[in-house]
């Protein structure tokens, strides 16, 4: 099974106030992986940087970072990625190793020399930014893991629990809100589910990774799709020995497939922010965000303001 | 000789004593300096003592403590006895130094590059990813000379069998060498005779060689490099060493809003325009450093130098994220990582470290609690150091429940006696044995690492283990006596030639400028309300017409000097009692509630004390620019603002004084400050905000031509000079033309506007950019005076032509600031070294 897309990502500031020097690194560019390629791809962006360029981040995802160096009242970035998505074949959950030998091999044994699968996970096995390493998170998450279980049933045991006890509401939390927060409040969107349950996992001694995206939404039957309705998504990424890194998506408790676009990785929210920046000037600003995620058979693009306020689901 | 010096002295036999050996005998290195002191009596002991305690206040040395409550710094503590060290002991250390110096600059460089080390096993991920000093955008952004480590400082500790121990590493930009300069300087003049005695090594080839070297590994090409000495600013700790090395090593000292990256090159902003920096030598914390790629909120940084750095383009040591060395857990891996990257052996141990992140260890830790100190792995965790033998059963079960819980996030120590050095105790009279650890520098050149031969020597202030520059702890100078007798003076670096001292002072960081530009506004607004209010103040205790008074009211509220009433509720008061003449006394009773606020209030945004506290805000920040008596009249000024409840008698007194006051400090500025670029902008500053202001009060009267003008003489501080020329009752024309038209008037309109111009000139500013200013001034001084002498309907449209154009300047003043803001200041949108000439 395949399936490809075409993604309209835009975002546009408007300024209060002359903005003299803009420095922006973005997190757009789609990651071609074993299940996904990126066909086509380009950046546009007013008004035209002095200095544009391309790299890659320490975690293997390209980066576009540009500066705009003269008074410009807004800023729009649009950004159009074309890309093949594949089926992945995910191993049994029960055929999963246990999860406490997962642990135990990343632990750290004096000479033990790491493969570079095994070096890879242990980056993503420890706190960072947005994802705390807590007793009491080991607890809540201790019932999931059961002495001698597979890893990947824990793990989605782990997923519906979020699932099913946390309340999605774009409301109830904001891009900082501490995952603690989130944890005692049981509300939030698809990055506060992430992270929480990257705490979780990290908490437990698990490597897992914090997935930036996006989800082909359906539209309701007999309704057309709706540009710029749909948002940036993100999900979790578990080392699972033997097998690599199973995908799954505690918002929507599934293991994720054809319909998640991948644009990157890292530990968590701040390792792989969609456009992060620093402006001299500005004062206060207005933020419109739109993405849409169309079949390519689909001939229905344009643009459309989108939600004003936080896109994400 | 006198006994007494020592009579007091009690070594202990559990540690090593550094003056006296097993028999209590001075030890050789010791006996020259000690004959010394016994010779002296102990009234010449008292006087070097309060010598020592003297220069240190009068040359400012302070220790800024972040936990004291009682205030932002304190006064350095530097004790009157050095510690002196033999040549063959400080040759094992300086040995021993560099090879660790060596080795951490290898694992760093492994770390941020190919991270063979974590492959292998050599260390612990948690020691790394696990900390969040490791810095994850800095990978790969290391420098071509390999000098990942530049600066690097050990704590040394010496056990009772007389060996020296690594107690930790400073890896982030470590702080102590200035402080170890300004010791010397303080204990050679104490002790000039026993420098000139004794062969001690001098620390100046070691300021010599960073500064020798940051110039050679700072990225060129063949430019002249420019070096400069980053630092967090005044409120740091130990910023008074920044100030101290960047004064020695002549590298201008900046903060980050100072720096500015533009295509991957750094720039200094100053007053003459963007200047390529080459090499930076950091002291802000590495995650402070780009606010771009590391802490978003970091409000010191630099936009953009990881990506300067990534490019090879400017030097900084530093290396950014070097801090991950910080941790104390990595101790017990050096010795294989020695062996396996140099193939040396760790030539000097450091004290035993279990970190509880390995199984075994972790059993170790937990069965010999009482003998150890537990710290957190991560130096970024808030934690003190938990001394095992002080916990109670509870204390010990809980702290084996945390442990069990994280064991990668704790390390156990073992509890070291340090070695005991004697202090002079004032109280005492006598030498007193004290707690020590010596701090040992060490700087990477070209050529490889050179040792400071010396130390920032820290005794503990009890008799107690406990040594830190934060609990209260007092420093040594610290002699190491070298082979040969070359006696030399302190910071004695080469004399200065004519082009030094022409060129001096060129490098002008826009900040400054800045900061004196608004300091300039802020003194010339807190003059011009308070003349304003005082106006108002004066009317209001005399009985008399309320129609002046409506006037000044108007023109403080068109100036925002006065508090923004809360809705309705000053109306609704009037309202409730409809008599005519209690409703004027109500009416008056508000004013003067509104005056008194916008004098004693710090929260009305215009009014006179929230913005005294401007100006102090902004003369703090360019204090080192001021006299002594500049400073104290500055620094004295906000506490003139009377009480919140001061009577208007009180709050008009008050008034008189910091009028006083301002017209001191506009002499000062005139009189008592040097004429560089910089003062330019104080000057500049000040002749913005008077014309603003004139502009402002003057179109207002002018909306009223049949009111009373009085108060705008006032106001314009015209009143005097009114009077004599005229010696009549003010009218328009004449006040007009006193206030708005004539040059000879320094608090006319046209005056400040011939004083910017001549100030634009001097800073070689072009015309075009000050365009506006130029085309209003010229208006007005071809409007026709005459017709103020008109009446009824001409003399209506006169007065208002002459308010639009007046509206018109104030505007164009206002235009001026933001230019010249973006021109000098933020450099927004100018070309590197295409700003002004």
């Amino acid at each position: 099974m395949t399936a490809r897309y075409t993604v309209l990502h835009e975002t546009r500031y408007t300024y209060e106030a002359p903005v003299g020097i803009s420095r922006q690194v973005l997190h757009l560019t789609p990651r071609g992986t074993p299940y996904q390629t990126l066909l086509a791809h380009q950046i546009r962006v007013a008004p035209v940087p002095d200095i544009s360029r391309d790299m890659v981040d320490p975690f293997g995802n390209a980066v576009r970072s540009f500066c705009v160096e003269r008074d410009h009242d807004s800023l729009e970035v649009v950004c159009e990625s074309h890309v093949e998505v594949r089926a992945r074949e995910y191993p049994a959950l029960t055929g999963s190793p246990p999860w406490e030998a997962v642990r135990d091999g990343l632990s750290y044994k004096a000479g033990r020399t790491l493969s570079p699968d095994e070096l890879t996970a242990t980056e993503f096995l420890f706190e960072s930014t947005r994802v705390r390493n807590k007793r009491e998170l080991q607890a809540w998450a201790a019932p999931c893991f059961p002495s001698g279980a597979p890893l990947l049933v824990g793990v989605s045991g782990l997923m519906h629990r979020i699932h099913d006890e946390l309340t999605f509401d774009p409301k109830a939390t904001t891009v900082s809100t501490p995952v603690m927060d989130v944890w005692k409040a049981r509300r939030g969107v698809c990055q506060d589910f992430a992270h929480l349950f990257l705490s979780c996992l990290r908490s437990l001694g698990l490597s897992a990774r914090y997935v930036s995206g996006y989800l082909l939404t359906r539209p309701p039957p007999g309704k057309k799709r709706l540009i710029g309705a749909d948002a940036s998504h993100a999900w979790v990424s578990i080392h699972c020995p033997g097998y690599g890194w199973v995908d799954v998506d505690p918002t929507n408790a599934t293991l994720v497939g054809e319909e998640h676009v991948t644009l990157g990785w890292g530990r968590d929210y701040d390792d792989v922010i969609p456009l992060r920046g620093v402006l001299l000037g500005g004062g206060q600003h207005e933020l419109h965000v739109s993405v849409t995620v169309s079949p390519e058979t689909s001939s229905s693009m344009g643009a459309e303001a989108g939600d004003p306020v936080r896109s994400m689901t | 000789m006198h006994e007494s010096l020592l009579m007091r002295y009690a070594p202990s036999d559990a540690r090593y004593d550094e003056m006296l050996d097993e028999i209590q005998i001075p030890r050789p290195h010791w006996r020259v300096f000690l004959t010394q002191l016994q010779s002296m009596s102990k009234r010449a002991m008292q006087e070097r003592s309060r010598f020592v305690h003297d220069s240190i206040a009068s040359d400012g040395v302070t220790y800024n403590v972040y936990a004291d409550p009682k205030g932002k710094s304190r006064a350095w503590e530097l004790d009157l006895v050095p510690l002196i060290l033999p040549e063959h002991e400080f040759r094992e250390i300086r040995l021993a130094v560099e090879q660790r110096a060596r080795l951490l600059n290898a694992v760093l460089g492994d770390l941020y590059g190919e991270r063979t080390l974590l492959a292998r096993g050599l260390i612990p991920p948690a020691l790394v990813f696990g900390q969040r000093a490791y810095l994850w955008p800095a990978q790969g952004a290391m420098p071509p000379s390999g000098v990942h480590l530049h600066s690097y400082a050990v704590d040394l500790a010496r056990s009772p069998d007389g060996r020296f121990w690594v107690l930790a590493d400073r890896t982030r930009g470590p702080s102590g060498a200035g402080y170890a300069l300004q010791n010397r300087s303080t204990l050679w003049r104490a002790f000039p005779d026993a420098f000139q005695k004794l062969p001690v090594e001098p620390l100046e080839p070691f300021f010599d060689a960073i500064e020798e070297g940051m110039y050679r590994l700072a990225p060129s090409k063949g430019e002249t490099p420019l070096v400069v000495l980053l630092t967090p600013g005044p409120y740091n700790e130990t910023y008074f060493e920044h100030v101290i090395l960047a004064r020695t090593l002549g590298f201008p000292l900046v903060e980050g809003q100072d720096l500015l990256v533009r295509g991957d090159f750094c720039y200094l902003k100053t007053l003459r325009g963007l200047r390529r920096v080459h090499g930076i030598l950091r002291r802000l914390d590495d995650d402070f450093c780009d606010p771009l790629e590391l802490r978003a909120d970091s409000a010191l940084g630099v936009p953009g130098l990881l990506s300067a750095v990534r490019a090879g383009n400017v030097f900084v040591g530093n290396g950014i994220g070097s801090g991950v060395l910080e941790t104390s857990a990595l101790a017990g891996f050096y010795p294989a990582l020695c062996e396996r990257l140099l193939g040396e052996r760790l030539r000097m141990p450091q004290i035993a470290t279990w970190w509880c992140g390995e199984e075994p260890a972790m059993a170790y830790v937990l069965s010999h609690l009482g003998e150890l100190v537990i710290k957190p792995t991560y130096p970024t965790i808030r934690m003190e150091p938990i001394f095992g033998h002080t916990l109670d059963a509870a204390g010990r079960a809980e702290l084996i429940t945390r442990i069990r819980a994280q064991p990668h996030a704790y390390v156990a120590q073992e509890w070291v006696r340090l070695s005991h050095a004697p202090v002079w105790g004032k109280e005492a009279q006598s030498l007193l044995p004290r707690a020590t650890t010596l701090r040992v520098f060490a700087v990477a050149t070209p050529e490889g690492w050179l040792v400071m031969p010396g130390a920032l020597t820290r005794v503990s202030p009890h008799e107690g283990d406990v040594v830190s520059m934060q609990w209260g702890g007092s420093s040594k100078d610290t002699w190491v006596l070298g082979d040969k007798t070359t006696p030399r003076a302190p910071l004695a670096g080469p004399k200065l030639r004519a082009e030094d001292v022409r060129t001096r002072g060129v490098d002008v960081p826009s900040r400054v400028g800045e900061n004196l530009f608004w300091s300039g506004r802020y003194a010339e607004r807190c003059e011009g309300s308070a003349r304003l209010l005082r106006a108002g103040l004066v009317r209001l205790m005399e009985t008399g017409s309320r129609a002046e008074l409506t006037s000044i009211t108007e023109a403080c509220k068109r100036l925002g000097v006065l508090p923004v009433p809360k809705n309705g509720k000053a109306a609704g008061k009037a309202a409730d009692k409809p008599s005519g003449k209690h409703a004027i006394a109500d009416t008056d009773a508000a004013r003067a509630a509104m005056f008194v606020r916008a004098v004693t209030d710090p929260a009305v945004p215009g009014g006179l004390a929230a913005n005294l506290g401007r100006l102090h805000s902004c003369a703090s920040q360019v204090r080192e620019r001021m006299s002594t008596d500049n400073w104290h009249l500055l620094s004295e000024l906000p506490a003139k603002v009377p009480r919140k409840d001061a009577s208007l008698g009180v709050a008009s007194k008050a008034l008189d004084e910091i009028m006083m006051a301002c017209v001191s400090l506009a002499g000062f500025a005139m009189d008592d400050m040097t004429r560089d670029e910089s003062w330019q902008f104080l000057r500049m500053g000040r002749r913005i905000e008077r014309l603003t202001t004139l502009a402002s009060v003057s179109s207002h009267a002018l909306s009223e031509p049949g009111a009373s003008l009085e108060w705008l003489l006032e106001a314009a501080n015209s009143i005097v000079t009114f009077r004599a020329r005229y010696r009549r009752l003010p009218e328009l024309l004449p006040v007009t033309h006193l206030c708005v038209m004539d040059v000879t008037n320094p608090h006319a309109v046209l005056f400040q506007v011939r004083e910017i111009e001549d100030t634009l000139r001097e800073l070689s500013a072009p015309a075009e950019a000050f365009a506006e200013l130029s085309r209003a001034s010229a208006s007005l001084t071809a409007f026709p005076l005459d017709s103020l002498a008109e009446e009824g309907d001409t003399l209506a449209a006169a007065c208002k032509e002459l308010g639009v154009l007046l509206a018109q300047t104030e505007r164009a003043g206002y235009a001026l600031s933001d230019e010249l803001s973006r021109r000098y200041f933020s450099h927004a949108g100018s070309a590197p070294g295409a700003a002004a000439p």
